[in-house]
């Protein structure tokens, strides 16, 4: 039997480097696979505590979690399409227009 | 050393290896097939944790759905390798240093000040099966639902506003 600790320190380690990927990356792609990484982790341990705890709501947390993050990313990847047709270029650290 | 730990253990290296070559990969495109990869191993181990239908969801919605929009839209714009900026010198060592304190901080929480939530149970055929997730869905959670249907109906509008040409634009 697999303690529920072991799955919680295997999402925590798994939200680390999808924050780290957001971090060091400069792709707006890779940042966006980041945030997906995170979610992922989000999800592990909600239905690592609804196995623990015999309580099916957390799995049908995540039902809805993916079904936002599968809304974000469209929408995201739009605006990623938008703004290599504005600008020419992905790279975040040209997107500073709406620094003052 | 029971069979559920080894393939634990096993598939929590793959899924710790494929998250990190997503994180270190150059090319955006091996980027993306490693964290489809990692999506089939959480998957799995949903599978474990006896959620068969989320199971299913994940690979069908994320390793699926998601991650061949994310390589759709790799080759359109043909960012899938991007020169590495110097914009920001001290950003990397700062970064390492905050992700580290974050693992350290979360493992520290979840472990020793969390409650003890005890095993993992062994895999039931009724606990997560679609018959029972439906049930839920449809009871206790109508509302989340159909607010849920409007949401993907507005980023589906919203995506094609964004990505649409305006009338007489070139490019």
């Amino acid at each position: 039997m697999v303690p529920v600790t072991y799955y919680i320190t295997l999402s925590a380690v798994l939200f680390t480097i999808g924050a780290l990927g957001v971090l060091v990356r400069r792709n707006p792609l890779i940042i966006f696979m980041s945030i997906e990484l995170m979610l992922n982790a989000a999800n592990l341990a909600f239905v690592a505590f609804a196995n623990a705890h015999g309580d099916l709501r957390g799995q049908v947390f995540v039902f809805f979690v993916i079904a936002v993050a599968a809304a974000e990313v469209a929408v995201g990847l739009a605006l990623i399409v938008a703004i290599y047709r504005s600008r020419r270029s992905i790279n975040v650290d040209e997107m500073s227009s709406l620094k003052g | 050393m029971t069979v559920e730990l080894i393939l634990f253990i096993v598939l929590a290296l793959v899924a710790l290896a494929t998250a990190v070559g997503m994180l270190i990969s150059r090319n955006a495109v091996y980027s993306a097939l490693f964290l489809v990869l990692n999506f089939a191993t959480i998957a799995v181990f949903y599978l474990l944790l006896s959620a068969p239908f989320i199971a299913m969801a994940q690979v069908t919605v994320y390793a699926g759905a998601i991650m061949v929009l994310f390589l759709f839209v790799i080759m359109l714009l043909g960012g899938d390798q991007l020169a590495p900026s110097k914009a920001l010198p001290w950003q990397r060592p700062l970064a390492f240093t905050l992700a580290l304190l974050l693992a350290s901080e979360a493992i520290y929480l979840l472990l020793f000040r969390g409650r003890p939530a005890g095993g993992i149970q062994p895999a039931g055929e009724i606990f997560g099966s679609p018959v029972n997730i439906g049930t839920l869905l449809f009871n206790s959670f109508l509302l989340p639902f159909e607010v849920t249907s409007v949401l993907l109906l507005v980023a589906m509008v919203g995506a094609i506003v964004l990505t649409k040409r305006e009338k007489g634009e070139a490019g």
